[in-house]
């Protein structure tokens, strides 16, 4: 029997009928065709299907949809905002982060976990912040140097690590 | 991976939950979900019925009541982790809980759901075998409560009945000049406990007055190595008396092996970060 959930992610509301047994990683990237978040290991261990969910970072491939019931949900995909990249973004492109890109995504979700609690982070919570991101192919150094870098700008800026639902208005179905 | 398919209820109260599971009793309870649903997406588990526990307000919270910390068995292992008063009063569960799986494990991994599965590389079960810390369980027949030295009965088996539900977690606030440490060695892939070893230690006239060890990833279950607390009675606190303390660490346990570590390396490590962690907790004990 399908049950009704309400949710929203990345500022826009969605109301659907889902499977109990559906994972939100499956909800996000089939139902709302959100397919940023990744589908990396799906056991839990890789990371790459990180998103933020109530202020959160969890991996979305060990959340049923249903569980998100009436939960606000940030994925990549809400990350920019008026063709503006987020900071995290622009430290990923300053800092060359990524190589291949797969892992990318929920890296910088779980970045912006670090940068929400650590907004002037010492490497080692940086590091400690990402030991449930696998990443394939950086070696990690870079991707610690973009994190730094967003943390600088986020400081700068004065903006909030995880941006309010408010400011990622997106379009509703 | 996909679960087979099941019923999901969200019951508004425990009374509520109680009754599910009367009406379904090979139904499963849904804490934070990360022990069950990797289970369920490898069908190593298929439950007909799944309760949702997230709405149990009873569930929840952290507080003080008197000498004891009573902490909601939904309770995550960050909000552990990060809550001051846990912080203050019993730093080991704080330790303890920083080191469980990683910071999205740890966003949604709950105390309670961790305790009842009873995984044996977990860590909470050793921190609270340790603060001798009590479960309260409300079932049909009401509500009953569990000393932690009775909790873990075996492999993934716990005291909880199928039809009760752990609905809180009472830590006593360790007295004056009490010292503790977890120390652990992860599994370098998976971050459970390969071997993980609490010690709390309570210090007087320069003598050790109380030892406890809790030991957790080397036997079925986590177990209090009487071996090691027999051995500091005479209450000696230099390396020396710890050191021989420590070599009974995995004495009469049937320790796990598994392709990462055989029963003569487990062993080895429950010796040395026994000795290690019962190092680090005299040094945290001020004295009396």
């Amino acid at each position: 029997m399908k049950i009704p959930i309400s949710v929203t992610v990345n500022g826009a509301s969605y109301r659907s009928e889902v499977e109990p047994r559906l994972l939100l990683v499956y909800y996000l990237r089939e139902a709302l065709g959100l397919t940023g978040t990744h589908i990396g290991c799906d056991t839990t261990s890789c990371g790459a299907c990180t998103v933020i969910m109530n202020g959160l970072a969890v991996k979305s491939c060990t959340v049923l949809a249903a569980q998100a019931d009436g939960a606000e949900i940030l994925t990549v995909e809400g990350l920019a905002h008026d063709g503006a990249l987020h900071p995290i973004q622009q430290g990923f492109w300053e800092e060359h982060g990524l190589q291949c890109g797969f892992c990318t995504p929920g890296m910088m979700l779980a970045a912006l976990q670090v940068l929400d609690r650590y907004p002037d982070p010492t490497d080692e919570q940086i590091r400690h912040g990402l030991d449930g991101n696998l990443c394939r192919c950086t070696g990690y150094q870079h991707i610690v140097n973009s994190v730094r870098w967003a943390a600088r700008k986020l400081r700068e800026e004065g903006m909030p690590a995880i941006p309010a639902a408010g400011e990622r208005a997106g379009s509703g179905r | 991976m996909i679960p087979a398919a099941f019923e999901y209820h969200r019951p508004a109260s425990v009374q509520e939950a109680l009754d599910l599971l009367q009406q379904w009793p090979e139904a499963k309870l849904l804490a934070g979900g990360h022990s069950l649903l990797p289970m369920m997406k490898l069908r190593v588990l298929t439950p007909p019925h799944l309760i949702d526990l997230a709405k149990l307000r009873e569930l929840r919270g952290i507080r003080r009541e008197g000498d004891r910390i009573v902490i909601g068995a939904l309770s995550t292992h960050w909000e552990i982790e990060s809550s001051e008063l846990i912080r203050r009063a019993v730093p080991l569960l704080a330790e303890t809980a920083a080191r469980v799986g990683d910071v999205q494990v740890r966003n949604a991994g709950t105390l309670g759901g961790s305790l009842v599965h009873a995984d044996p590389a977990a860590d909470p079960p050793a921190a609270i075998l340790a603060l001798e810390a009590e479960m309260v369980v409300h079932g049909p027949k009401g509500v009953r409560t569990i000393r932690a030295a009775e909790f873990f009965k075996g492999m993934l088996t716990s005291a909880v009945a199928p039809d009760e539900i752990l609905v809180e977690i009472r830590v006593p606030v360790p007295p004056e000049a009490t010292g503790t440490a977890y120390l652990k060695f992860p599994h370098p892939a998976s971050g459970f406990a390969v071997a993980g070893v609490a010690a709390w230690v309570r210090r007087q006239g320069g003598r050790l007055a109380e030892a406890r060890v809790a030991v957790t990833g080397v036997g079925p279950t986590a177990y209090r190595a009487a071996g090691v607390e027999t051995s500091l009675r005479d209450g000696a606190v230099d390396d020396a008396a710890i050191e021989d303390a420590a070599s009974h660490a995995a004495e009469g346990v049937e320790v796990n092996e598994d392709l990462f570590a055989n029963a003569d390396y487990r062993s080895h490590l429950a010796r040395v970060l026994t000795r290690r962690a019962l190092r680090a907790a005299r040094d945290r004990a001020g004295e009396s």
